[in-house]
């Protein structure tokens, strides 16, 4: 029933994305030429690091077609509102294009939505390549991070809503749901248990089963050739982080702040100057840990994967095309084998840390 | 010459910036932040309700009844160690109480045997002290009887002797004499 599902969802997802190549395919590209050199690797792994505002799958160099589709573009600009889609930008990120739109000036750099300052017609750089006068606006866009995180809160929507459909019909799961449901146990008595507390874990598990599933499976989606890298924006990790540090602060007990603010059992003088490194750890050095790890671990992969399928090219003149592809294809599959390892393992050092530092602010002390 | 060294200078920084702080920072997107936030907050919300909760409570309700499952069981098998121990004690009386009826009835036979035998003895007793008595009382009548039969008898020899002796007055001046020499005086 639920495989059912599932397939029928592929599908649908499948034949959306087809339907777009359809109508966006076509558009040339302005440099026309291969990605072969070591600069041209770096800018393009780089960049693929980044956010992007359209879906893009691969450009055929030759013929200088993008197979990708666009995304909306929304942005609060000096004039309220914009959107419109980013096929408008026409594949340009150097700022080249200029979008006028309700009498804003919008252009593309960087994977950056910038607004052209009145008067101005094109860009002008400075030598460290900033642009002079235009400025960054706030971007709402739906962007390829914003389309993967609600890809995977459906996924992750449709599989537990069935999992959870599942047990009115008996006591034990059918289908898909044999396999989430282990995960959903793991995490309880293995994640939030054993770190929370028997008596306080229940109210926070909606968050952290959600964090875990959200986590891991944008982290699978990243090594998927979609080349989504959400985990990887330091805006999504930094917005767990906070979200985290909000629930442990917010529902931390008496005692945790008893002991934070006024350390007993050591000398009085030190009280104060604990009191400001356990305050500095709580709200700073714990969610920077939690936020800059899994930003760290996913662009890490990232980098290394893409750079290792990238040594089919750089080592060509070296090895030759057939020895070259050859390390390239066992070096990027063993570290993929290793990054579906490192997937799981993020989500879990997240929700772990998470649910350890919930602990630490619910426990309650009854040695005093 | 000046334009190739600023050349330079900008791939050395842009190659050293890949992943600088700056490039950190400017990477950072406010409105992919609020999104991912909303974003994240819709879904827990929506999860929490739909699928967390239904899921833990049906794992709570599970593991419960699997608990309960278990305990029953326990309970079902103690009840069953009791039932045959009380089996077992029942058995065990059930013998003790033949034996001991086995034992009464024994000893009932006994002392209805025993009862029977002195009745006996003692009506046996009784016909021969009857017996007896009635022997003695005949002997008593009889030597009774004789003593009377043996007095007249002596009377009438007596009478008779008397009536010859006393015919004679010498002679019965000797009886005198003898019956007075035999009765001495002392």
């Amino acid at each position: 029933m639920v495989a059912k599902k599932s397939i029928k969802f592929i599908k649908f997802l499948v034949l959306f994305l087809v339907s777009f190549n359809g109508f966006a395919g076509g558009d040339k590209n302005p440099q026309g030429n291969t990605i072969d050199t070591p600069d041209e690797i770096r800018e393009y792994i780089s960049h693929h690091l980044k956010d992007s505002h359209d879906f893009h799958f691969f450009t055929d160099n030759a013929s200088g077609t993008h197979y990708s589709f666009p995304l909306p573009v929304i942005v609060w600009t000096s004039e309220g509102l914009k959107t419109f889609m980013s096929s408008a930008f026409h594949h340009d990120d150097a700022g080249h294009v200029v979008v006028e739109k309700g009498g804003v000036k919008l252009t593309k750099i960087h994977s950056k939505i910038y607004e052209l300052e009145s008067g101005a017609s094109s860009v002008s750089f400075d030598e460290d390549h900033h642009a002079t006068n235009a400025h960054k606006v706030l971007d709402f866009s739906i962007t390829k991070s914003v389309f993967g995180m609600l890809l995977a809160g459906l996924l992750m929507f449709l599989g537990f809503v069935a999992l959870a459909k599942s047990y009115k019909k008996g006591p034990i799961p059918t289908g898909f749901g044999r396999v989430l449901e282990p995960l959903v146990i793991y995490v309880r008595d293995d994640i939030a248990r054993p770190n929370i507390g028997d008596k306080k874990y229940r109210k926070f598990m909606g968050f952290l089963l959600t964090v875990f599933f959200f986590i891991w499976i944008l982290n699978l989606l990243g090594l998927t050739p979609l080349g989504f890298n959400v985990t990887g924006q330091i805006a999504v990790t930094v917005c767990l982080a906070i979200f985290t540090a909000i629930i442990y602060l917010f529902s931390a007990s008496k005692d945790f702040w008893a002991h934070t603010l006024w350390m007993p059992g050591v000398p009085v003088i030190l009280r104060p100057i604990l009191a400001v490194i356990e305050l500095v750890g709580f709200v700073l050095i714990k969610p920077f840990s939690l936020l800059v790890r899994l930003f760290a671990n996913m662009t890490a992969g990232h980098f290394v994967v893409m750079s290792l399928i990238a040594l089919m090219i750089t080592l060509k003149k070296d090895f030759g095309p057939i020895g070259s592809t050859g390390m390239s294809l066992v070096l990027a599959l063993f570290i993929s084998v290793i990054e579906i390892l490192v997937a799981f393992l993020q989500a879990f050092i997240f929700t772990m840390l998470s649910s350890l530092f919930i602990g630490m602010a619910v426990e309650e002390h009854d040695h005093h | 010459m000046v334009a190739e060294a600023v050349l330079k200078k900008i791939k050395q920084k842009k190659l050293s910036n890949l992943y600088s702080m700056e490039t950190l920072l400017n990477d950072f997107s406010v409105g992919l932040f609020v999104m991912q936030a909303v974003i994240l907050l819709i879904i827990i919300l929506l999860m929490r309700k739909f699928a967390w909760k239904p899921i833990l409570n049906a794992l709570d309700e599970r593991e419960g009844g699997i608990a309960n499952a278990l305990k029953s069981a326990e309970n079902a098998k103690l009840e069953m160690q009791n039932l045959q121990a009380d089996n077992q004690r029942l058995l065990k009386e059930a013998r003790a109480e033949r034996e001991e009826m086995l034992k009464e009835a024994r000893d009932m036979k006994n002392k209805i045997i025993e009862d029977a035998k002195t009745e006996a003895s003692d009506t046996a007793n009784k016909l021969v002290a009857q017996a007896q008595a009635s022997i003695e009382s005949e002997k008593k009548a009889a030597i009774a009887d004789l003593k009377s039969q043996v007095a007249n008898l002596s009377l009438e020899i007596a009478e008779k002797v008397v009536r010859t002796e006393l015919s004679n007055k010498d002679k019965q001046l000797q009886l005198v004499e003898t019956m007075l020499g035999e009765k001495s005086l002392n």
